[in-house]
């Protein structure tokens, strides 16, 4: 048995960018197949363009059309590429310096291997069919011809404003050896706590230190499956990436025999009906749908006792 | 400016860190360390900063949890940076020097290996037009050694020679994770991975935390009869982009070096991670030939995220203590190509 | 050794709205720290270090995007430091702003704090979903809606004391031009009548989700004798505790009273409601604003803040003015909206607040919170250096 469970998680959002006025007009400029720099204060174009001038802090509003051809003055291979890159085969990344610039700008190289790439090589844009105002509207610079790259038509009159940024992480998640044990233990049907030898609190799930004292939780102590709400609230608001279909009650639960709620979901009665000091019990999936996970009780649910008294859990809250 | 002093350092370094990526599990035993060596308690600490990447861990607030590592109760005078745990020693210094507390406890932690690094680190450029191409760090790093070889400021030899000792230091590391030096001639015949870069001249995906304590005046002489004075402490930040730097340079480590004073270091643990880096930052220090440059092995052999420039701190801190010298340095870098740079110099004076 | 004085003669904050789509993440910060410069009376090449705050990189997408905007922010060439410690944050980056000045390091600080929420969705950055976990939380709201349940419980609060609140501070709001929400109808009743999202919280009770910066310049005494109105800083706190901990008082948390009775020591204070003239509590959800106010001493544990709320004391004309500006409740760039508390504290004791000025305001409150109520930074600001 591993020490910790692990299951995979993608973290993804499309970022929807505002520009403001200069990376706009270079992203305007890529979309209708020009290349737009600045020139700032010393007199020097740069690809792209600094939203702010280096040496007076003041927005660059001098913008210059450089050449969509020029010089590679450095470069990289890239035999592994990772997820989202310019390529999904090894190419090469380049710094490479327009005709017209003063300074180099990133982007991707295509060519089929190391050896025919070299510093001072001429290359030349390659434009994507389709541009949105984008830096990948260049689909790649590539090594240049004697008749150069494929002139392309303004593909719109509107400058560009926004960016539309994917951005899509996989991590594998890990939970702590002492979360594991509680979830080991949900997989069987129990739920595992563990006391803080220092404060004899019993921690649900148990902690790699006790929040008091800074110990990691230790000798096993299985809790009931029955609680009292401490206090709950009723979600009315759908929002992205929500699992449950609202309204549902969220509340916190403490277990009898723990020293601190976990916090769930309450069906089997009317949101209207859920009450602090109510007291619940555990309704579990079939067991057949048993994973390592909380998910594993399905809600919980009135037992049908009376009300837990107020200061019996009041300190909790 | 009051005396202030290192006195206290620990460290987990590993290839993959079989945990939680809130690092608690392994901030524990840190911390415990930490106390054994000052003879403190929690409650003699008067502030507390941590640094760590929320992109790192994959989630919004990482580091909320890790302050149940401290143990939170009474509540603690605490900070966070998402940082390495150089600038939150930064951040503790000049608590220190307000007046406000004598003592202080840093940490930083981060599990590397829970995305792809090279890949995760992407999403530290500028959004608009180069994350989009999600540009790795080896890349990145990699056309900066181009740049310096083509310019010959550099050249493939010396960089082997920089991997080659930090692998030979390493032997003597129980933290390093990568290890074993040969040759420039045998690590030169290894196969090109980025070109120029090969393997061993980008530091190793690491997983690891670290705590730094610092402590004020009698506090420090309290706990080590040599405690390892901070004498200088300078940091700056150069622009990002590749195309206006001139990445053989690094303006901010010159700076920083500028605001300390480094004559007489014997040690110099400096924050590579790549095999030029080090070039870089030892022409930007100005550093003597007879300075010994990370004989811990540095930050080619072992390279956690969020520790590995404090870690470059602890380890010239722990030579100041052992009575080997008396004045080391130690660097931290941020950023793409060596972007933000600090400096600590740290002197053995009684 | 005791602190070098510090005080703030510069303040400087965005138009906050929904969403800033006429600028970039730099745009958006340096139409903050351009107001504070001018403020203040200096350019950026008076500055000696730049302090950035940001809550979670999730929200933009960036990872520590203060290294692509350091060229940006002028903070080339400069030292940069980036702090994140939650909601809190914008409190926390004015402190260690303040503290390069109390220690003697710098003359001449700029802090900016900001967000851009639209490049994102605040919700779903706050609530990605974990492996083995139940994901029944729902955003800052959810989280947070038990515990003013737990404190109308345990106050015994009658319900509508979150609408008079959030009734008042969209009424400051008008006062401010910054102010993202500008709703000249809200009142109690209309708050009342609001959706039920999170119950307790109903909508009109909840702060809007907002684009937006801030900006302090903070300055040494000798810098600060060329200012005007220097808001001088009287006392700094930061406390942290545990998210979650076997039986801590999610409503009125240690940590927030240790850092309140930390404060008011510092500052010289003796009784908070007497003394301080004008307060800029975070407040997300209307009902923190009573919770608060016990907390931080204005008024007795357990009932005394919803009744100074409830008798309109904190109302801009009331005894105990809070959230002139129109708060949190307002605006809500999540990373700046600490900073904006602490920056509105400033202009305060500085008479610089416009039309939400309170008359004569000699001391102030700033106040942030963040995490699950377990991040907290204050400071106390006067129109008076300090004495202690």
């Amino acid at each position: 048995m591993t020490r910790t469970l692990s299951a995979p998680v993608t973290v993804a959002f499309d970022y929807t960018r505002s520009t403001g006025p200069v990376i706009g007009r270079f992203l305007t400029g890529l979309r209708d197949g020009q290349i737009v720099g600045g020139r700032t204060s010393e007199g020097k174009v740069v690809v792209p363009p600094p939203e702010f001038d280096p040496v007076t802090h003041e927005a660059i509003t001098d913008f210059v059309d450089v050449a969509p051809v020029g010089t590679v003055t450095s470069w990289t291979w890239v035999p592994e590429p990772v997820k989202d890159q310019p390529f999904d085969r090894p190419f090469a990344f380049a710094l490479i310096q327009l005709d017209g610039a003063d300074v180099p700008m990133l982007h991707a190289l295509d060519v089929a291997s190391p050896d025919e790439v070299s510093t001072g090589m001429r290359v030349q844009v390659r434009w994507r069919a389709e541009r949105v105002g984008a830096i990948t509207d260049i689909e790649a610079f590539e090594p240049a011809t004697d008749a150069g790259p494929t002139g392309v038509e303004a593909l719109g009159t509107n400058p560009v404003t926004g960016v539309v940024v994917p951005v899509s992480l996989d991590y594998l998640y890990a939970a702590s050896p002492e979360e594991s044990a509680f979830y080991r233990g949900l997989n069987e049907g129990r739920i595992l706590g563990q006391r803080c030898p220092t404060c004899q609190k019993v921690y649900v799930p148990p902690r790699s230190a006790c929040p008091a004292d800074g110990t990691p939780t230790a000798e096993e102590v299985e809790v009931s499956q029955t609680g009292t709400i401490t206090t709950f609230c009723v979600v009315n608001v759908p929002f992205l990436g929500q699992k449950i279909t609202p309204p549902y009650v969220s509340a916190y639960v403490l277990l009898d025999g723990a020293d601190i709620a976990v916090l769930h979901l309450i069906l089997g009665v009317p949101a209207a009906e859920v009450r602090m000091g109510m007291r619940v019990k555990a309704v579990w999936k079939p067991r057949e749908e048993w994973t390592y996970s909380l998910e594993n009780i399905d809600h919980f649910e009135p037992t049908g006792d009376p009300d837990a008294e107020y200061d019996t859990y009041k300190q909790h809250l | 400016m009051r005396d202030v002093a290192v006195v206290g350092f620990a460290q987990r370094q590993m290839p993959e860190f079989d945990g939680s990526p809130t690092c608690v599990e392994l901030l524990v035993p840190l911390l415990a360390e930490c106390y054994e060596q000052t003879g403190w308690t929690r409650r003699d600490v008067g502030f507390w900063c941590s640094g760590s990447s929320d992109y790192l861990a994959g989630r919004s607030f990482s580091f909320v949890q890790a302050v149940d590592a401290i143990g939170v109760i009474p509540p603690v005078n605490e900070s966070h940076v998402e940082m390495d745990l150089a600038w939150a020693m930064y951040e503790a210094w000049i608590k220190i020097q307000t007046g406000e507390v004598d003592t202080a406890l840093v940490y930083a932690f981060g599990k590397s290996s829970a995305g792809v690094l090279r890949r995760s680190l992407s999403l530290q450029l500028e959004p608009y037009t180069m994350t989009p191409l999600w540009p790795d760090t080896v890349s990145l790093a990699a056309l900066q050694a181009r740049v310096g070889i083509d310019a010959g400021v550099w050249d493939k030899a010396a960089m082997a020679e920089v991997a080659n000792r930090s692998l030979t230091d390493a032997e003597k590391n129980e933290y390093s994770i990568r290890k074993g030096g040969s040759s420039v001639e045998e690590l030169l015949a290894r196969p090109m991975y980025a070109d120029p870069l090969r393997k061993h001249d980008c530091s190793p995906v690491t997983d690891g935390a670290a705590a730094i304590v610092l402590a004020a005046g009698d506090k420090a002489r309290e706990v080590r009869e040599k405690p390892a004075w901070i004498s200088g402490l300078s940091h700056f930040v150069d622009p990002m982009s590749m195309g206006t730097r001139d990445l053989t340079r690094s303006p901010s480590a010159a700076r920083a070096a500028a605001g300390v004073d480094l004559s007489g270091v014997e040690v110099a643990e400096l924050h590579a991670p790549f095999s030029h880096q080090e070039l870089i930052l030892r022409r930007e220090l100005g550093l003597a030939d007879d300075v010994r440059i990370n004989p811990s092995g540095g930050a080619l052999t072992s390279n956690p995220m969020f520790s590995g420039g404090g870690i470059r701190i602890g380890e010239a801190a722990a030579r100041i203590w052992s009575g080997e010298i008396s004045k080391a340095v130690g660097h931290a870098t941020s950023g793409p190509a060596l972007q933000q740079n600090l400096l600590c110099t740290l002197e053995g004076r009684s | 050794m005791s602190k070098q004085p510090a005080a703030v003669v510069g303040v400087g904050q965005t138009h906050h709205r929904a969403k800033r789509e006429d600028v970039s993440m730099a745009g958006l910060c340096r139409e903050a720290m351009d107001r504070a410069l001018a403020d203040a009376n200096m350019s950026l090449d008076d500055i000696d270090a730049i302090v950035v705050g940001k809550a979670p990189d999730l929200f933009e997408g960036v990872m520590m995007p203060e290294l692509f905007l350091a060229e940006a922010l002028g903070a080339a060439g400069k030292p940069l430091l980036r702090v994140h410690t939650a909601g809190s944050v914008g409190g926390s980056t004015a402190i260690v702003a303040s503290s390069l000045v109390q220690a003697g390091v710098h003359k001449r600080v700029l802090t900016v704090a900001f967000e851009k929420q639209s490049e994102s969705n605040a919700m779903w950055a706050l609530s990605v979903p974990l492996p083995f976990n139940m994901p029944v939380h729902a955003g800052a709201g959810g989280y947070f809606a038990p515990h003013v349940r737990s404190y109308i419980r345990r106050s015994e609060a009658p319900t509508h004391v979150g609408a008079i609140v959030a009734a008042k501070d969209r009424q400051n709001a008008l006062k401010n031009p910054y102010a993202h929400l500008k709703n000249p109808d809200t009142t109690v009743e209309s708050v009342l009548a609001s959706q039920m999202l999170w119950d307790p919280i109903r909508y009109d009770e909840t702060c809007p989700s907002s684009d937006g910066a801030c900006a302090l310049v903070i300055v040494d005494e000798d810098t600060a004798a060329a200012s005007p109105n220097p808001a001088w800083i009287h006392g700094t706190v930061m406390r942290s505790e545990a998210t979650t901990a076997a039986e801590r008082d999610q409503v009125n948390p240690q940590a927030s009273r240790d850092a309140a009775a930390a404060l008011w020591k510092q500052a010289g204070i003796t009784s908070p409601i007497d003394e301080i003239d004008a307060a800029e509590i975070y407040v997300p959800f209307s009902w923190f604003e009573p919770m608060w106010l016990e907390s931080l001493g204005f008024a007795e544990e357990n009932g005394g803040g919803w009744r100074l709320s409830e008798s309109g004391a904190t109302a801009m004309d009331g005894r105990m003015p809070v959230n002139c500006s129109g708060g949190v409740l307002s605006s809500n760039p999540i990373g700046a909206s600490g900073m904006l508390r602490f920056g509105e504290a400033a202009l305060q004791v500085r008479g610089a607040a416009g039309e939400h000025q309170v008359d004569g305001a000699r001391k102030a409150l700033g106040h942030a919170y963040g995490g699950g109520s377990q991040f907290f930074a204050m400071w106390v600001v006067g129109s008076e250096k300090p004495t202690n």
